[in-house]
């Protein structure tokens, strides 16, 4: 079913753009193990940029890409395939070289400097912010034809989540300390794919002291294994969700 | 073989095709012409399954084409515009295709191919090509599983002369063969050449939908280009009481 997702990946491995990013993660990683002489300082200053450049790198290159295969996809869609695999084609084909990017360039020199359950956490989460960014990602693709408005959108979407949600959530901290916000915290962190990766490694790390009164709801909840895997398979909704509200969307789309 | 009966669309306010009803019969090479923004392109695309319409239905050997897929392994489709991944190289499109299309009961139709010299270019990737070689790519890609329908979007645009007839003399020898083709074309010596029936759209709607010969006789001329000059100049079938006002509101 899948047979254009081959020479997608083919495509994509020999783009400069993507062979740089794997480059760049990697001398990030290399550094930050590099200064520290403990690993664990590496991993949480590693964890910091990642949740930055691996959503933003993730969300822009994926739609970039689906614009400019517009044609190609065309093309596709005039042969016997139906939309939905011509579309799952373009995913697979993506998110697998994003993937293999990441687990490059961040996989692994965590796996052999940092070591430790919680590198294995963070290699996970990185993966599936991957994921689920590239998802968003053909979903702004998707909703409009223009090829401006639709980075824009993935824009939007990358500083909504990276930036503007943890000064809203803050700004809610502070209007409501009054009443007891512990499970209304929970909640918030699940809207947000960033948010939970960050939390996921973090509460591995055993450093919950850092991140003020929540802590202690968040090391309840998310320490245990039960927790973790919670925070993953919601983590892994942000993930199949926008992907398969834009395969709907792409079925029944003028192209 | 494919026929459209009563499919409009629209995006947004602009009506692209307006009641459309048409029957394209195996063995014609029909010319889909009409100005610019016309609508050929999206009736073309709706016969592909790409654009789905508003209203009306498609049939293809009288089975309806609706989130329907397989039909279109009988359908050559050659856009107006190819572009292709950049990184792949043309022999790895051509294994895609094949990959895609091929079942143990087609023949490769390797023509084109070989009359466009592409074996030597195959290990280029498709991203350092020029236009002219991208469209003979394309080309090479439509004729290649040999399918009953030939769907040509704007085929000769961007090839050198020679080029350009090596292709016409295929889309020839595929009449003759029996095959439905159908082209857009700017060009009417080229449909002049190649064509059996004129499909005319303007504004969306069918103005006429005639047989050569007939169309030659109708008008008394002899070229293609002049029939459609002439029959251009009259009054429109419609939307000319909609053209009128909007001329005098424009006045004001």
């Amino acid at each position: 079913m899948y047979k254009i997702t081959k020479y997608v990946l083919y495509d994509i491995v020999r783009n400069r753009f993507v062979m740089g990013y794997t480059l760049l993660l990697l001398a990030i990683s290399m550094s930050f193990f590099g200064f520290e002489s403990d690993p664990n300082k590496g991993l949480l200053s590693l964890l910091n940029i990642i949740l930055m450049v691996v959503p933003l790198v993730s969300i822009i290159f994926s739609t970039i890409h689906f614009y400019n295969s517009y044609e190609f996809i065309e093309l596709m869609s005039a042969q016997p395939l139906s939309r939905k695999a011509i579309f799952l084609s373009e995913y697979i084909g993506v998110a697998a070289s994003l993937s293999l990017a990441f687990l490059i360039g961040v996989g692994i020199p965590t796996l052999a400097f940092g070591g430790g359950a919680s590198s294995f956490i963070l290699i996970i989460s990185g993966l599936l912010l991957t994921l689920s960014f590239v998802s968003l990602a053909f979903l702004a693709s998707v909703i409009t034809r223009d090829k401006a408005k639709g980075i824009g959108l993935a824009l939007v979407i990358w500083f909504y989540f990276s930036l503007v949600y943890d000064g809203l959530v803050l700004g809610i901290l502070f209007s409501f300390n009054d009443y007891p916000l512990e499970k209304a915290m929970l909640v918030l962190t699940a809207l947000n794919p960033t948010d939970l990766a960050r939390i996921m490694v973090l509460m591995k790390m055993d450093i919950s002291a850092l991140m003020g009164f929540t802590g202690a709801v968040f090391q309840d909840f998310f320490s245990t294994h039960y927790g973790l895997l919670i925070a993953m398979l919601v983590l892994m909704t942000w993930v199949v969700f926008p992907a398969a509200l834009a395969t709907r969307i792409f079925q029944k789309k003028d192209l | 073989m494919i026929r459209a009966e009563a499919i409009s669309k629209s995006f947004g306010k602009l009506n692209v095709l307006r009641n459309v009803s048409v029957r394209l019969d195996a063995g014609r090479v029909v010319a889909v012409i009409g100005p610019n923004g016309s609508g050929k392109t999206t009736f073309i695309k709706t016969l592909l399954g790409m654009v789905v319409p508003d209203s009306g239905t498609v049939l293809f050997d009288n089975q309806l084409i609706e989130k329907q897929h397989t039909y279109r392994s009988q359908i050559g489709y050659m856009p107006q515009i190819g572009h292709y991944p950049a990184n792949l190289k043309i022999r790895q499109l051509f294994e895609m295709m094949v990959d895609v299309r091929k079942n143990a009961a087609t023949q490769l139709d390797e023509d084109l191919v070989e009359a466009f010299h592409l074996k030597g270019l195959f290990e280029k990737p498709l991203g350092t090509l020029s236009g002219g070689t991208k469209q003979k790519v394309s080309a090479a890609l439509a004729f290649l599983f040999n399918p009953s329908v030939l769907i040509l979007d704007e085929p000769t645009a961007g090839l050198d002369p020679l080029s350009s007839e090596i292709l016409k003399e295929k889309i020839q020898k595929e009449h003759q063969n029996g095959k439905l083709i159908l082209i857009t074309s700017h060009v009417m010596s080229d449909l002049d050449e190649l064509a059996t029936d004129v499909l005319y759209l303007q504004d969306g709607s069918v103005q006429f939908y005639k047989t050569i010969t007939e169309l030659k006789l109708e008008t008394g001329e002899n070229k293609l280009g002049r029939v459609v000059a002439q029959l251009m100049s009259q009054p429109r079938k419609s939307h000319q009481n909609i053209k009128t006002l909007e001329f005098s509101s424009l006045q004001i």
